[in-house]
């Protein structure tokens, strides 16, 4: 059963590692984390056995006394600290002095110093109302989170038993596949105007549009999750001969758990991505309509500040699922 | 002989992509109630199949098996297993581990309190009270197979199957289980089929061993009894000739008449 089962999706688990490396990338753009990786490593370099420890530093000399090993020490932690803190900080101080010589030949682009003026107007009162299209900025991103929510959420309630099914009955895989293979790679902006039609609105039309495209790495890694718990946890269910409910609730879901978390993460991303071009054609009330108004008012360095916006928190959204994910890893024994 | 566990012409061939694979063929075994019977040959010899037959994961091919006058249609706590990795579910507490089998089992008749006391028995058999509330990666590798063991007992099954279950353990972890294991055997009268390719372990432990001839389309090759009054010792063991004689025996069936071929071994 397993071998069929495995046949089946094998472009699954190859797809979902595309899906997964999206993000990674995204990440890799980002100056943030890589330092943070390369600053666990010289921390575990530190913090191990001090032979190790001084021979990582430049400073100490190979006949390091002991004493001097826990002078060492410090200044290994101070160095780890400077190196996780020094390369993002330079990667900043270089985007901004870039931006600021590109955009002192005219161009209309505002540089920094306009943009960060604006932004301190700008976010001195973030929660205004003027009226339908003129709210401050805490609002938009407020509105915009709650469209991603709603329809993460619905996605969520839908996808993950879905996931679970297809998981574990090798027929419904096999009914479900190729419709998942053939819907997930749809721009999901193309089933805005479906959205727009079922619900005659604009705001359900474009939730409508964060579920399509939350589903899919939902279903596609609860169900490969589901079909990657251990034979031998199974093997326990079955020597056990557990009821199909306990098997679920013990042996399926903390094992799916992992892989399904990261279905969510992969889900919020998108429809983080997505929320912005929905509401830029949907209008009303959202950071994407903003931006786009902004454009129709000629504020770029809003713009600016409304794409710094939309980066911190999507990077927010995306280290406190992993951080969750965390979390709730077990480890494998 | 009385036949509590009886196997009677079993084969199992597997189809893979290769085509058919003959296992096992012809397997004929009796054991009486209590016995303690030790599988032993070169890896590949189908030693797991038929364990996993006794418990039911697989079904066989030919022939028929019996536990207490009953086909075996299906794994069931009545057949408990101690798996060679352990098994342990790393989300639950080896309390819980334990608890999962002892509700299935006895949850309809007894309340909470009762199986509660049943998992803690458990945990004592073995020697863990004080792990009770750990998690598997909290533990050593020993403790987790003695967790297994008593996950298994706690099941208070027909018999007891296990699975090289102290094939990933060092020697004196392994030792010392091993003693545990016979005193638990003892006080229990499990009937037990232990697998493994351990040749002091069979010899210390079994009431029987049950030598398997090389796969594929393997088969058991001779049965040899172990007529060594328990309890046994294993200190004063190794100074008794006729230990020396049982432990020769098998190992001129394992290396001289069934000497494993290089791509086998």
């Amino acid at each position: 059963m397993t071998a069929t089962t495995l046949d089946a999706t094998t472009d699954a688990p190859t797809k979902i590692a595309a899906v997964a490396r999206e993000p990674e990338g995204l990440r890799m753009a980002m100056p943030r984390p890589l330092p943070d990786a390369a600053g666990a490593a010289t921390t575990l370099a530190a913090g191990s056995a001090p032979p190790p420890a001084s021979t990582a530093l430049p400073a100490t000399t190979d006949a390091a006394v002991p004493a001097a090993t826990a002078a060492g020490k410090r200044s290994g932690r101070l160095d780890a600290v400077l190196r996780s803190v020094l390369p993002p900080l330079l990667g900043f101080a270089l985007f901004i002095g870039i931006w600021h010589l590109a955009t002192q030949s005219a161009s209309g682009l505002p540089g920094p110093v306009q943009t960060w003026e604006a932004a301190t107007a700008l976010f001195a009162d973030p929660f205004y109302r003027n009226g339908p299209n003129d709210q401050g900025i805490g609002w938009n991103v407020l509105s915009s989170l709650q469209r991603v929510g709603i329809g993460f959420g619905f996605a969520a309630l839908v996808g993950i038993p879905l996931g679970f099914i297809v998981g574990r009955f090798s027929f419904m895989n096999d009914m479900v596949n190729p419709l998942i293979s053939l819907l997930r790679p749809v721009s999901p902006l193309a089933w805005l105007p479906i959205g727009l039609l079922v619900f005659k609105k604009a705001d359900p039309a474009a939730t409508w549009t964060i579920f399509i495209c939350s589903i899919w790495p939902m279903i596609i890694n609860t169900a490969v999750g589901v079909q990657r718990v251990p034979q031998d946890y199974l093997n326990v269910a079955r020597v056990l001969a557990l009821s199909e409910w306990k098997i679920v609730t013990r042996i399926l879901f903390p094992a799916v758990l992992p892989y399904m978390l990261t279905g969510i993460r992969l889900s919020i991303g998108t429809a983080w991505l997505v929320i912005v071009a929905a509401e830029m054609l949907t209008g009303g009330v959202g950071i994407g309509f903003w931006v786009w108004d902004e454009w129709n008012n000629l504020k770029v360095e809003h713009i600016i500040i409304a794409i710094f916006v939309i980066g911190i928190v999507g990077l927010l959204l995306e280290q406190s699922l992993i951080a969750l994910a965390r979390r709730c890893s077990h480890e494998s024994t | 002989m009385e036949k509590f566990v009886s196997i009677e012409n079993v084969g199992q061939t597997f189809d893979t992509r290769k085509g058919r694979f003959v296992a096992l063929r012809d397997v004929n075994l009796n054991i009486a109630r209590g016995e303690f019977i030790a599988l032993i040959g070169h890896s590949g010899c189908g030693k797991s199949t038929l364990l996993n037959l006794i418990a039911g994961l697989t079904r066989p091919t030919a022939g028929v098996l019996l536990c207490d006058g009953r086909e075996i249609a299906g794994p069931g706590p009545e057949r408990a297993v101690v798996f060679q990795n352990h098994s342990l579910l790393p989300w639950l507490t080896c309390h819980e581990n334990i608890l999962l089998a002892v509700e299935r089992v006895f949850g309809a008749r007894e309340r909470k309190a009762e199986l509660r006391d049943r998992t803690l028995a458990a945990l004592e058999l073995v020697g863990l009270t004080h792990a009770g509330q750990k998690y598997p990666s909290e533990i050593s590798g020993g403790m987790k197979q003695r967790v297994g063991i008593a996950r298994a007992l706690s099941m208070q099954p027909k018999v007891l199957l296990m699975d090289e279950p102290f094939g990933a353990l060092d020697a004196l972890t392994r030792a010392r289980l091993q003693d545990e294991l016979m005193k638990i055997c003892a006080a229990t009268k499990a009937t037990t089929v232990m697998v493994t390719h351990d040749v002091d372990e069979a010899v210390l432990l079994a009431d029987r061993i049950v030598m398997m001839t090389n796969g594929p389309a393997a088969t058991i090759g001779e049965i040899l009894a172990v007529e060594l009054e328990r309890p046994r010792n294993r200190l004063e063991l190794a100074h008794d000739s006729r230990y020396a004689a049982y432990r020769a025996a098998v190992l001129e069936f394992l290396y001289e008449k069934q000497a494993s071929h290089p791509v086998a071994a």
